[in-house]
């Protein structure tokens, strides 16, 4: 059986669609990436989960139910945001409260030492740094033996040692049997952690496989450049985005080395030639279907400016 | 006893868990339950101590000691738990409680037993203040059957402020629970006494839980007949405005959407 499905989902604030008509199946036992650029509905995906919110067309299931009934949420683990942490309850007091509200429950010292707390429990959670929030915030989605954990953007803000530490953690409970559910920025994070990855942007699934095959095909880099011939530029194969910023022409291409080949041998007069890996949101821009469109835009303004 | 993953704390557990959690907040900030806790007797010695008319007269006394307690109960009902609430409802540690499978009715229940049960332990003060500086009196068990009754008569003020909370906005709680809180003390004879009501302004008034809640306690205080429409009134209140908080938790989606 499927823990959560959403099954032809939309939801609208307004008059802005968050979700558009998601569906969506999570079985047992994976730890999935859900990734995507901000506001491409990845919080909403999560709170139709959590039944904070309800959509507007289309059901969504938890355990086979109602996400909106408690009792569905019995085996579901949840991290609130480190802001939302109760600022005068101690460490202690705040895995208490949220631990109780579950019929077996991590003893507190052993979530305390899965999750670096132990020095920490006597702490008002005021008084905690922001990577020690971080940790808390983790640890609390866990305290109930969850079958399904949704970790969103688990490890924003922290160091890289934070990072890796919690990432540990969060596998070493995903082998214990939890499905976890990760929001990420970092295209890293989800290399780390995650199995399959599904890519949100707009509001819609546009890409759900193994990590590794997504990765392939986000894995693009830019090239920036100066050149007097922005047309035949534009004309070179493997281009996946072009737009001009400050005179400068922005390539998001598939394949840096092939493309920086064919732009020598093409002759056309360049200067300033800069080289990278493209960012995450960057490479979702080249994967949604409106890249290419968008890029002729930009030609077009251009040669009619 | 084995615990097991399948199985759910009782309703009655989450409550007394919320309510533990939520009154180890408060007493966090000690300032605020002093204000709580001093307000209602502040109020009877600056209104009612002063002037010796109602002060000397046992009967008058009595009743104005009564009319405070109600008033104060209330004010406390609608005011903490109509802007605690919308104001949490705001913060990003109430939407996370709601992904903890706690139902709305111990949420509800919790708000009660320690909101609720701080604003009755503030009547204490107002007692012992009216005992010592006025004229009114009671046998003991009497002023215990009146907290009783002013418990029990309380709990459409606190569900009201419950409903405000999940219905509204910080800010339009804030007005709205103003309004409320003054129509309800007025037409239920809190400030001025039903005696010296007009006939079709005691008629509106005895359909008000305000009203209500004061004939309940004068009732278990004072003696003498208990009319039915006090009752059935208390138990209506209560019926109506629990299912209205329930409903509107249940609806409630936090803060809007940016």
């Amino acid at each position: 059986m499927n823990l959560a499905r959403f099954d032809h989902v939309t939801r609208r604030y307004d008059d802005v669609i968050a979700v558009d008509d998601v569906t969506l199946d999570l079985e047992p036992g994976v730890l999935v990436g859900l990734l995507g650029p901000n506001g491409a509905g990845k919080t909403t995906l999560l709170s139709l989960l959590q039944g904070l919110r309800t959509p507007t067309s289309g059901t969504v299931t938890l355990f086979g139910g109602d996400p909106r009934d408690a009792h569905r949420r019995r085996l579901l683990g949840c991290t609130p945001q480190e802001t939302a942490l109760p600022e005068t309850l101690r460490v202690r007091e705040v895995i208490d409260y949220v631990g109780g509200h579950f019929g077996d429950r991590v003893p507190t010292a052993e979530l305390a030492a899965e999750f670096g707390l132990d020095e920490l429990l006597r702490r008002q959670c005021g008084s905690l740094s922001g990577g020690q929030k971080r940790r808390l915030a983790v640890g609390l989605a866990f305290v109930g033996r969850p079958r399904l954990v949704l970790l969103d953007e688990p490890t924003t803000g922290l160091d890289v040692d934070g990072r890796r530490t919690l990432w540990e953690a969060i596998r070493r409970q995903h082998q214990a049997g939890a499905t976890v559910v990760v929001t990420s920025h970092y295209l890293e994070e989800i290399e780390a952690l995650a199995e399959r990855a599904v890519v949100i942007a707009g509001g819609t699934v546009i890409a759900d496989d193994t990590v590794a095959r997504i990765l392939a095909r986000v894995g693009v880099s830019q090239v920036r450049l100066r050149t007097a011939e922005p047309d035949r530029l534009a004309a070179l194969p493997g281009i996946a985005h072009h737009e001009r910023i400050d005179d400068r022409e922005v390539l998001t291409v598939s394949d840096a080395d092939a493309f920086v080949r064919t732009l020598v041998g093409s002759g056309i007069d360049f200067h300033e030639l800069a080289v990278r890996g493209a960012s995450l949101e960057e490479a979702f821009l080249a994967l949604t279907a409106r890249a290419p469109e968008r890029a002729t835009d930009t030609l077009t303004m251009e040669k009619a400016s | 006893m084995t615990a097991h993953a399948e199985t759910v704390p009782s309703v009655a557990r989450l409550t007394l868990l919320h309510a533990r959690f939520g009154l180890i907040e408060t007493f966090r900030v000690p300032i605020a339950v002093i204000g709580t806790l001093v307000f209602p007797a502040l109020a009877l010695l600056f209104f009612v101590v002063p002037q010796r008319a109602v002060a000397d007269n046992p009967e008058f006394a009595t009743q104005a000691v009564i009319s405070l307690s109600v008033f104060a109960v209330m004010s406390n009902a609608l005011f903490s738990f109509g802007l605690t609430i919308s104001e949490n409802r705001e913060k990003p540690w109430d939407p996370y409680l709601r992904t903890l499978p706690a139902p709305g009715i111990a949420r509800v229940f919790a708000q009660i037993l320690s909101t609720g049960l701080l604003g009755l332990v503030a009547i204490i003060p107002l007692i012992v203040v009216g005992g010592i500086f006025t004229a009114a009196e009671a046998p003991v068990l009497r002023v215990l059957a009146g907290l009783v009754a002013l418990a029990v008569s309380a709990l459409p003020f606190m569900l009201i402020g419950t409903t405000i909370g999940y219905a509204l906005p910080f800010k339009a709680a804030i007005a709205v629970i103003q309004i409320v809180m003054f129509g309800l003390a007025f037409v239920g004879g809190l400030f001025l006494p039903p005696i010296l009501f007009a006939g079709w302004l005691d008629t509106i008034s005895k359909f008000t839980p305000s009203r209500q809640a004061r004939e309940l306690v004068i009732w278990a205080v004072q003696g003498g007949p208990l009319e039915w429409w006090v009752w059935v009134g208390v138990l209506a209140w209560t019926t109506l405005s629990l299912a209205a908080a329930l409903l509107l938790f249940r609806r409630d989606e936090g803060r809007r959407y940016r």
